[in-house]
C-alpha cells in the first residue's frame, strides 16, 4: 500500500489509464468496435488490393499464351534453340512448341497437321473442348471441322506427307470455334519420326506483371536473333484494360469503406470524451495541468487504437483470406506489411479524434463543467 | 408532449445529432455506392470483355477445311461462301442490342509485286442500314486492338491497309502505291496487330470482291456480342428442351443461343463461339462479379457495424437525461419510444441523403473508371432505407434496453 500511494508518474499514469478502461467498458467497448471494424475493413481491403492483381491474372492466363515466338522466313528451331527458350522462361510461364505441316488425306484433300506437346496443351488452352486426350503414340486429337471430313466413325485413319504415310487412330475431337477445329493434333514425336519437321512456332504463356512480361520478351529476342517474338496484343490489351479497371474499383471501394469506417470512429471518439467532461474538470481541479490531462487522454486512445488496429489486423486478414477461398479458390496469403500503415492509420484517427474535443474543452473553465453549464 | 420531446432533443443536442446523421448518411452512401457497382459491375466488365474482340464466328454450313498456318492460307480457291445482303439482318435478331460489332471477311491470295500475300477484305466501319436503323459496325469494334500508322480507309474507297511485317520487307510505307495482282492500290496507313495479319493486306470488302471476282460474297464473319457466362443450361440443346424452357433458353444471352439466332438470320450458316474469347470471358466475368459482390458484403457490414457503435456511444451519453426522464415519472414504455422514435427519424434523414450522395458517387465512379454512368435504381431506396433503420436501431437497442433499466438515482448522480 506504502509504495503504491507514494507512487507517482508512470505507475500512477498506467493506473488511471487502467481503471478508466474498466471502470467505462461499455463504451470503451464501443469505441474500440469502432476502431476493429475500421482497421479490419482497411486490412482487408489492403490485402485484396494486392493480391486481386495476382489471382485475376492467373484467370486471365486462361486466355491462354500472350508470347509467340515464331522462326523467321518458314525456318524451323534446332533442339538447342527450344531449350533456350524453355530455360528463359523457366518457372514463369509455360513454353508450347508447335510443328506444322499439310498432309493429305486418303481422299487426297489437304489437312494442316500440328505436332506439339498435347499434356502442355492441355494447360495452355483449358478452354479447348476436348472429348478426350490422346495418351500415347499413334493416337490423334482431331478438330471437330477435319473429323467430319478424315473419319466418320472413330475409325483409324492415314495420313500421307511427302510420300510417308502414317496411320493414326482418333482418340478424340477438338472444338475452338477458330483455326484449330481443321486442324489434327498428334505428338510431336510422332510428327518428327514422320516428317523429319521440327517445331517452327512457340506459343509461351508467361505469369507476371506487364513488366516481366517485357522482360521475358527482351530475354528471348536476345538470346534468339533468328526469330521473331512478339506479345499476342489481343490477349496482353486485354487484360491490362480490365485489370485496371477492376483496380480501380476496388481501390475506390476501399476509400469508401475505410472513410466511413475512420468516420464513424471519429464520431464514437468525440461522443465519448465528451461524455467525460466531468472526469475532465475534476482532474483540472484537483491539479492536472492541461499537458497531463493530453497526454492521458492520447496514451488512452493510443492503447485504444494498437488493440483495436491488431485485433482489426487479424479480423481483417481473415475476411480476405475468406474472400479468396469463396471467390477464387485460393487463399490470399496474410500481408504483416500492412500491419504497420493500418496501425499507423488507426494512431492517427483515434489521436485527431480525442485530441480535437480536447482542445474545446481546455478552454472551459473546470467549475462551470462541474456546474453542469 | 412526445413530440415537443423529441423536437427539443434534436433542436438542444444539435452537434450529436449531427455526428450520428453524419455516420448514418455516410454509411447509406456507401452502401448505395457499393450495391450499385455490385449490380452493374457485370455489365461494365463484360463490355470492356469486348477489348478481346470477337466472340462468336460465323462461316458457311458446308465449308471446306481452312488450310492455314500462320499468315499462309494454302487452301484452294473455291469452297462455300455467304451473302453481303444478308449481313445487315444481324441487327435483327433478338439479342441484337447485345452485338457490339461484326466484321465480314473475305480472304484472297494475290500477288504484291513478286512477292505473295493474303489479302482481307472487311468492313472497317460501315453504315449499314436494317429496317429504319442504322449502324454502323467493322474491324474497328471487333478489333480493338489493331494499331493503325497513318489512316483508317474509307469503305467505299481503293486503299488498303498493309501489314507492319510486309511493309518492312517490301520497303511500302503509308501514302505510297502498290501493285496487287497488276493493279495500283493505295496504302492508307500500315497496321500492326501483333499476329499472323501483319503479313497480310487488308482492304475493304469490296476491294477483295473485286480481286477474287466474287462479287456480294464473303466467308466469315466474326461477332463481338455482350454475353452471359454460360452454364449448364446453356450447353443444353435447344432442339430437345420443352417449348418454355427453350423460349428460356433463347432469350438469355449465351453465347449459344446468340449464335443460334444468328445461324437463323444468315442462311446457309453454322455459327460457333469462339471459345478462347467466349470460355474466358466468363470465367473472368464470374471472378469479379463475385469479387465486388463479397466486398459489397463486407462494406454494408462494416458501415452498419460502425454506424451501430457511433449510436450505441451516443446513447450510452445520455444516461442523466434518461434518469431525470425516469424520476419524473416516464415509463418504459414512452422511453423507449422517444429513442426509436429519434433513431428511426435520424436513419430515414441520413438514408436519404445518404442515398442522393451514394448515387452521385456511383455515377461519378462509373464515369471515371468506365466511361459510363453506373445508374441507381430507384427499387434501391426502400432497401437503403430499411437497412439504415434496422442498423441504427441495433446500434441503439442494447443503450435503450440499458437505459430504461437504469435506476434513475445512480443515472442522476452520474455513477452508472
Amino acid at each position: 500500500m506504502n509504495t503504491r500511494r507514494h507512487s507517482t508518474g508512470a505507475p500512477m499514469f498506467l493506473r488511471m489509464l487502467a481503471r478508466a478502461a474498466v471502470l467505462r467498458k461499455g463504451t470503451a467497448l464501443s469505441a474500440l468496435l469502432a476502431i476493429i471494424v475500421a482497421a479490419a475493413a482497411a486490412t482487408a481491403m489492403l490485402n485484396l488490393f494486392v493480391d486481386v492483381q495476382t489471382k485475376l491474372r492467373k484467370e486471365f492466363r486462361g486466355f491462354g499464351a500472350n508470347i509467340v515466338v515464331e522462326a523467321k522466313n518458314g525456318a524451323s528451331f534446332t533442339h538447342d534453340s527450344l531449350q533456350q527458350i524453355e530455360s528463359a522462361v523457366g518457372e514463369h510461364g509455360l513454353a508450347v512448341p508447335f510443328a506444322y505441316a499439310v498432309a493429305q488425306t486418303e481422299k487426297d484433300q489437304p489437312v494442316v497437321i500440328a505436332g506439339t506437346d498435347l499434356g502442355l496443351v492441355r494447360k495452355l488452352n483449358p478452354w479447348w473442348a476436348v472429348s478426350s486426350w490422346p495418351n500415347g503414340t499413334g493416337q490423334a486429337l482431331i478438330g471437330i471441322r477435319a473429323a467430319r471430313v478424315i473419319t466418320s466413325d472413330g475409325a483409324p485413319f492415314a495420313l500421307r506427307y511427302q510420300g510417308r504415310t502414317i496411320r493414326l487412330s482418333p482418340a478424340g475431337t477438338v472444338r475452338t470455334g477458330a483455326g484449330e477445329d481443321s486442324r489434327v493434333y498428334i505428338s510431336l514425336r510422332d510428327f518428327q519420326s514422320w516428317t523429319g519437321l521440327q517445331p517452327s512456332v512457340v506459343e509461351i504463356a508467361a505469369y507476371g506483371s506487364p513488366a516481366e512480361i517485357s522482360s521475358l520478351l527482351a530475354t528471348l529476342k536476345a538470346d534468339l536473333p533468328g526469330a521473331d517474338e512478339r506479345p499476342v496484343r489481343q490477349v496482353t490489351e486485354g487484360e491490362a484494360n480490365i485489370l485496371g479497371k477492376t483496380r480501380s474499383t476496388l481501390l475506390w471501394s476501399a476509400v469508401f469503406i475505410v472513410c466511413t469506417a475512420a468516420l464513424c470512429v471519429l464520431a464514437t471518439l468525440t461522443g465519448w470524451l465528451y461524455d467525460r467532461r466531468r472526469d475532465f474538470a475534476i482532474m483540472k481541479a484537483i491539479g492536472a495541468s492541461d499537458r497531463v490531462i493530453a497526454l492521458f487522454v492520447s496514451g488512452e486512445a493510443a492503447v485504444l487504437a494498437c488493440s483495436g488496429a491488431l485485433l482489426g489486423f487479424v479480423v481483417g486478414t481473415g475476411i480476405a483470406a475468406w474472400i479468396g477461398r469463396v471467390n477464387f479458390h485460393a487463399p490470399v496469403a496474410p500481408r504483416l506489411d500492412i500491419l504497420p500503415p493500418v496501425l499507423a492509420g488507426c494512431l492517427v484517427v483515434t489521436l485527431i479524434a480525442t485530441l480535437l474535443p480536447l482542445r474545446l474543452l481546455r478552454q472551459i473553465q473546470p467549475a462551470m463543467i462541474l456546474r453542469g453549464e | 408532449m412526445f413530440v415537443r420531446l423529441v423536437y427539443e432533443s434534436f433542436r438542444r443536442q444539435t452537434r450529436r445529432k449531427l455526428l450520428i446523421a453524419i455516420a448514418v448518411t455516410l454509411g447509406a452512401a456507401v452502401s448505395t455506392a457499393m450495391i450499385a457497382i455490385a449490380i452493374d459491375i457485370g455489365d461494365k466488365i463484360s463490355h470492356e470483355l469486348r477489348s478481346y474482340g470477337a466472340n462468336l464466328v460465323v462461316t458457311p454450313a458446308d465449308d471446306s477445311l481452312d488450310v492455314q498456318i500462320g499468315s499462309v492460307d494454302l487452301k484452294p480457291a473455291g469452297g462455300a461462301l455467304l451473302n453481303e445482303a444478308d449481313l445487315p439482318k444481324i441487327k435483327g435478331i433478338f439479342w441484337r442490342n447485345n452485338i457490339v460489332g461484326f466484321a465480314p471477311e473475305l480472304s484472297v491470295n494475290v500477288k504484291v509485286g513478286n512477292r505473295d500475300a493474303t489479302l482481307i477484305g472487311t468492313y472497317f466501319s460501315k453504315k449499314l442500314k436494317f429496317g429504319t436503323q442504322e449502324f454502323t459496325t467493322g474491324a474497328r469494334s471487333t478489333f480493338p486492338w489493331w494499331k493503325i500508322e497513318g489512316v483508317w480507309p474509307t469503305d467505299d474507297s481503293n486503299q488498303v491497309l498493309v501489314g507492319q511485317k510486309l511493309a518492312a520487307e517490301g520497303g511500302i510505307e503509308a501514302g505510297k502505291e502498290i501493285q496487287i495482282d497488276g493493279k495500283a492500290y493505295r496504302v492508307s496507313g500500315v497496321f500492326s496487330t501483333g499476329g499472323a495479319e501483319d503479313q497480310q493486306i487488308i482492304a475493304s470488302l469490296s476491294v477483295a470482291q473485286t480481286i477474287s471476282q466474287q462479287p456480294g460474297a464473303f466467308r466469315k464473319i466474326f461477332v463481338s456480342a455482350v454475353t452471359k457466362p454460360e452454364d449448364a443450361f446453356a450447353r443444353r440443346n435447344p432442339d430437345s428442351l420443352t417449348p418454355a424452357d427453350r423460349d428460356r433458353w433463347y432469350c438469355s444471352p449465351y453465347p449459344q443461343s446468340i449464335a443460334y439466332q444468328l445461324q437463323e438470320v444468315i442462311p446457309h450458316s453454322r455459327a460457333e463461339q469462339i471459345r478462347q474469347v467466349a470460355q474466358n470471358e466468363g470465367n473472368v466475368l464470374a471472378r469479379i462479379e463475385g469479387l465486388m459482390l463479397l466486398i459489397t458484403l463486407a462494406a454494408l457490414f462494416t458501415s452498419g457495424l460502425a454506424v451501430s457503435a457511433a449510436m450505441a456511444t451516443a446513447m450510452f451519453e445520455r444516461r442523466q437525461e434518461i434518469g431525470l426522464m425516469k424520476a419524473l415519472g416516464a415509463g418504459q414504455f414512452t422511453l423507449s419510444g422517444i429513442f426509436i422514435t429519434e433513431s428511426v427519424l435520424l436513419a430515414c434523414v441520413g438514408g436519404l441523403v445518404g442515398f442522393a450522395g451514394g448515387t452521385f458517387l456511383a455515377r461519378k465512379l462509373g464515369y471515371a473508371i468506365f466511361g459510363s454512368a453506373i445508374s441507381v435504381g430507384p427499387v434501391l431506396l426502400p432497401l437503403i432505407l430499411a437497412i439504415a433503420i434496422v442498423v441504427t436501431f441495433a446500434g441503439s437497442a442494447a443503450a435503450i434496453r440499458r437505459a430504461v433499466k437504469y435506476d434513475p438515482v445512480h443515472a442522476l448522480r452520474g455513477e452508472a
